[in-house]
């Protein structure tokens, strides 16, 4: 009865030199689920989403989106899926406006080819239309009005943050992949993008796959959360449940700790 | 014979394009700016060489220090006054800047009466010089080119090994802001990296002058180090002398084995082969960009 | 000042953003139109290489300005463009025909050299531009059963399906025409789907590529639209001068196309007949001021160059947006006249990513 999970990734293993960033990674995420990977810096979660999104290769393991075998891919192939994501450290057009780099994640729902392009057919006009309305949607939906026609390279950090969220968004995907969506982030905005992740979930949705260290975001908006350390599997399951697993706190704090002295360490 | 005659002629003119691209790899590795000036910078030397020796009838000893300080100084002041002030901009504004600067020298020397538009002969003292060795006859102007392209190189790599300077430069290469905030003075070293590298052009200059006729487009021999810089790795500077000898032999030997016209092209199609199958050169390693 | 009030969508999708544009755009239009009429036979041949060099600069500006990519050797694509357009009027090809399969040509050789653009960018790809500009040249040169090498090739008239015409005023129009169509098709490229994954690509591969931009078929299209456009330049150019040699599609030549987009103002449409103007006005500036200097630094031949290289020098330093980012400014200062503050499009230093990666 059970549905196929949207993403399933399965004993995914990547070296880099002698490195093995990612070791024998495997889980799944399903439909309108937000699922977190969390662990200390270095443990490989960012890793995972690059190789979800297709810009690293994987030594070894394979990877399914939604019936798709996506580990040939390319990273435009997967976009064109409905995978679309955001960057540890923004990488927006920074020479373009909010506007233009939102057309852009419409990319893949363009239409016409480059010569009806060159004579902006009537066809190619109705398809502008059609997108700079759905981008609208986006923008009314992550409150950017104000941007709008502002350009990337003088806008603060906390905008660029949704920008990219939103131009994301625009790809109309079907899994989001966040890394690390709320670093640089005041409590206040943290606390808007949490609602905004409810809202992708609920009302477009769409699945979430995250990379983020604040545990308190993470426990309020993920479904399920798997701890990576060493680019190893340490443990999957509810926030809560996790957050007490030994092997977690071993992770974050060394050997030898219990769990009163992270209570100590943590608010 | 003949192919060893060439092999020879291939090694002398490879060196001066190895000295040249010596300049651009330490701009390169200090500042991460391309320098388009290199081969005008060069000009630049022969001609003051020329300027010393003919017109002002200084003795050629005394003549090539005065040349090489002078040079070294114009490429300090050149980074001081025009590329400090723009570091950091993209790196197409540097390369235009660079561009006018060549602009400027070629146009400048051609405004010198008389020197500035004619083709010209520099006067050595090894001129008309030659060796015989087991039947080879060789010019001693292309047997001086290896011999102080080697000096130059063993002077450069004691330099960087044991001095100081050469250390803070090397410092600095691999990442600016961490040499600055050790105390190293890394705009003034900047401009240190680029008076050398002006010097180490004035010496091509100097020692193509002879092999060669000097005029103001003679710069545009300099286009000829961005291969021998690819070859070598862009990054590594016996890399660069060793990827102007390989331009400068293969270009040798097509023109000699190959029909006409290749000869010029030689240099181009390697760079080209070189992209295609080893972006990094032979000396580079495999990079990619973290996001 | 103006406000300008959105109520459609379409006016982020129109060319002219309000009625200003149509003014004025409209005044230069009529003021192109009757030009030859009203000027000199030689002003108005300048209007026409400015042209020329502008379809020129526009493709430049394309790759370089709107896609990141640089070519240091793209007169060699005015050059192909050129000698096509040569080769197939002398064997009597029809006027637009010759011209078309001169941009082809030109697009094809393009697509070639931009196969580099995969593996390699920045600099690198810089040196494999230059690299094919020599050995497009050196072709040319070597070709003389078809191009006459070194000794060049004279170019015949325009051949307008049997009526053959030198007239500088039937050409000039020719040009003006093909000016504003090529502005038009550069236009509707940049605010459709391509032109976005052009800049993309300019501004963050990665996220371009994350964003479903396929980079392979993007910057192989950027170059070949725009060589095809320099293609056309050189094709205009060979009848404009009528003899053609291999050194007028040298490294010189590209570099002075280098000047258009960077003096003229990187990224900006205007730029490019900004620079253009530049280049061709700046020789006739001279020419006028030789009676005026001392004979010690009027009459040599090095003045030109000089005067290209401090401009560009002194752009890069103080104006790094082109004379467009300096019209912008003065534009602006007129516009908000007494509110105008100094600093209001002061530029963010924009600090280079390294490419360094280890």
């Amino acid at each position: 009865m059970s549905t196929p999970p949207l993403l399933s990734v399965e004993n995914l293993s990547v070296r880099f030199g002698g490195i093995t960033a990612v070791s024998n990674i495997s889980f799944d995420v399903r439909r309108r689920e937000v699922f977190t990977l969390i662990g200390p810096n270095g443990a490989g979660k960012t890793t995972v989403l690059n190789i979800i999104s297709r810009i690293y290769q994987q030594t070894a393991g394979n990877i399914n989106f939604d019936g798709y075998c996506i580990t040939g891919m390319k990273p435009d192939a997967v976009a064109g899926l409905g995978i679309a994501r955001t960057f540890q450290n923004i990488e927006l057009f920074e020479h373009a406006t909010v506007l233009q780099n939102l057309l852009i994640g419409r990319h893949t729902r363009r239409q016409g080819n480059f010569w009806q392009h060159l004579f902006f057919t009537p066809s190619v006009r109705e398809a502008e239309r059609a997108a700079r309305e759905k981008v609208e949607e986006v923008i009314e939906f992550l409150d950017l009005q104000h941007y709008r026609d502002l350009v990337i390279a003088g806008l603060p950090y906390g905008i660029r943050k949704v920008v990219e969220l939103a131009r994301a968004l625009c790809i109309e995907p079907r899994l989001l992949l966040l890394d690390e969506p709320s670093s640089g982030l005041n409590p206040e905005e943290t606390n808007d993008l949490a609602f905004w992740i409810d809202d992708i979930r609920e009302e477009l949705g769409i699945a979430i796959l995250m990379v983020e260290h604040d545990m308190s975001l993470v426990s309020r908006v993920s479904d399920r959360v798997l701890a990576m350390n060493y680019g190893e599997f340490v443990a999957l399951g509810s926030p809560d449940d996790v957050k007490v697993h030994p092997g977690v706190i071993e992770a974050y704090l060394g050997k030898g700790n219990d769990i009163s002295l992270l209570r100590r360490h943590l608010p | 014979m003949h192919f060893l005659q060439q092999v020879i002629n291939g090694i002398a003119q490879g060196c001066i394009y190895g000295l040249i691209a010596i300049g651009f790899v330490l701009i390169y590795k200090a500042t991460e700016t391309v320098s388009f000036v290199q081969g005008e910078l060069m000009m630049l030397g022969a001609f003051l060489g020329l300027v010393l020796i003919t017109v002002l009838g200084i003795p050629y000893w005394l003549a090539v220090p005065a040349t090489l300080l002078a040079m070294m100084a114009f490429g300090f002041l050149v980074e001081r006054v025009a590329i400090s002030p723009i570091l950091g901009e993209p790196a197409f504004s540097i390369v235009m800047l660079t561009l006018g600067i060549g602009y400027v020298a070629r146009g400048a020397v051609m405004m010198i009466p008389e020197l500035g538009t004619e083709l010209q002969v520099l006067p050595v003292p090894y001129r008309d010089q030659s060796v015989a060795i087991g039947g080879l006859i060789i010019g001693m102007e292309r047997l001086v080119v290896p011999a102080v392209t080697a000096a130059l190189c063993l002077m450069l790599y004691l330099m960087f090994r044991f001095t100081r300077i050469g250390v803070a430069m090397q410092a600095a290469s691999q990442s600016q802001s961490a040499a600055y905030y050790m105390g190293i003075p890394v705009r003034r070293l900047n401009g240190l990296v680029w008076g050398m590298a002006a010097g180490v052009a004035a010496i091509a200059g100097l020692l193509l002058a002879p092999i060669v006729m000097i005029d103001s487009n003679m710069g545009f021999i300099g286009l000829k180090a961005f291969p021998a810089a690819v070859v070598g790795g862009m990054a590594s500077l016996p890399g660069a002398v060793v990827g102007g000898v390989t331009i400068g032999v293969i270009e040798s030997l097509a023109g000699y084995l190959l029909p006409e016209g290749f000869k010029d092209v030689a240099a181009y199609v390697v760079v080209l082969i070189m992209l295609m199958v080893r972006p990094n050169g032979l000396f580079g390693g495999e990079v990619r960009k973290k996001v | 000042m103006r406000f300008i009030f959105k109520t459609s969508y379409d006016q982020d999708i129109r060319l002219a953003r309000h009625s200003g544009y149509v003014f004025w755009y409209g005044l230069l239009l009529a003021a192109l139109s009757v030009a030859p009429f009203v000027l000199p036979v030689y002003w108005s041949s300048l209007i026409t290489m400015t042209m020329i060099y502008g379809i020129v600069g526009l493709g430049l500006m394309l790759l370089s300005g709107f896609t990141g990519l640089f070519s240091i050797g793209h007169a060699a694509f005015m050059g192909v463009g050129a000698y096509m357009q040569g080769v197939l009027t002398a064997q009597g090809w029809p006027f637009p025909f010759a011209l078309a399969a001169s941009m082809v040509s030109s697009a094809a050789v393009g697509a070639v050299v931009g196969l580099p653009a995969l593996r390699v960018r920045g600099l690198y790809l810089a040196i494999a531009t230059l690299a094919f500009a020599f050995i497009v040249q050196e072709v040319i040169v070597r070709w003389e059963s078809v191009t006459g090498g070194n000794r060049g090739m004279a170019v015949g008239m325009i051949n307008l399906f049997g009526w053959k015409t030198g007239s500088p005023i039937v050409f000039y129009y020719i040009c003006f025409a093909l000016t504003v169509l090529t502005t038009l098709g550069v236009l509707n490229l940049l605010r459709s789907p391509t032109g976005r994954a052009f800049v993309a690509i300019r501004d963050s591969e990665v996220s371009a590529q994350s964003m479903g931009v396929t980079l392979a078929y993007y910057k192989t299209l950027s170059f070949a639209v725009s060589a095809s456009l320099a293609g056309l330049g050189g094709a205009l150019s060979a009848h404009m001068l009528r003899f053609i040699t291999p050194d007028q599609f040298g490294i010189v030549q590209s570099i002075d196309l280098l000047l258009i987009v960077m003096i003229g103002g990187l990224g900006s449409i205007h730029g490019a007949f900004f620079g253009a103007l530049f280049l061709i006005l700046t020789p006739q500036v001279i020419a006028l001021s030789k009676d005026y200097l001392p004979p010690a630094i009027g009459q040599t031949v090095g003045l030109q160059s000089v005067l290209y290289g401090l401009v560009l020098i002194a752009f890069v330093l103080f104006e790094p947006t082109g004379i467009y980012g300096r019209w912008v400014k003065i534009r602006t200062w007129f516009e908000l006249a007494p509110l105008y503050r100094k600093n209001l499009l002061k530029r963010q230093r924009r600090f280079q990513k390294t490419e360094r990666l280890t």
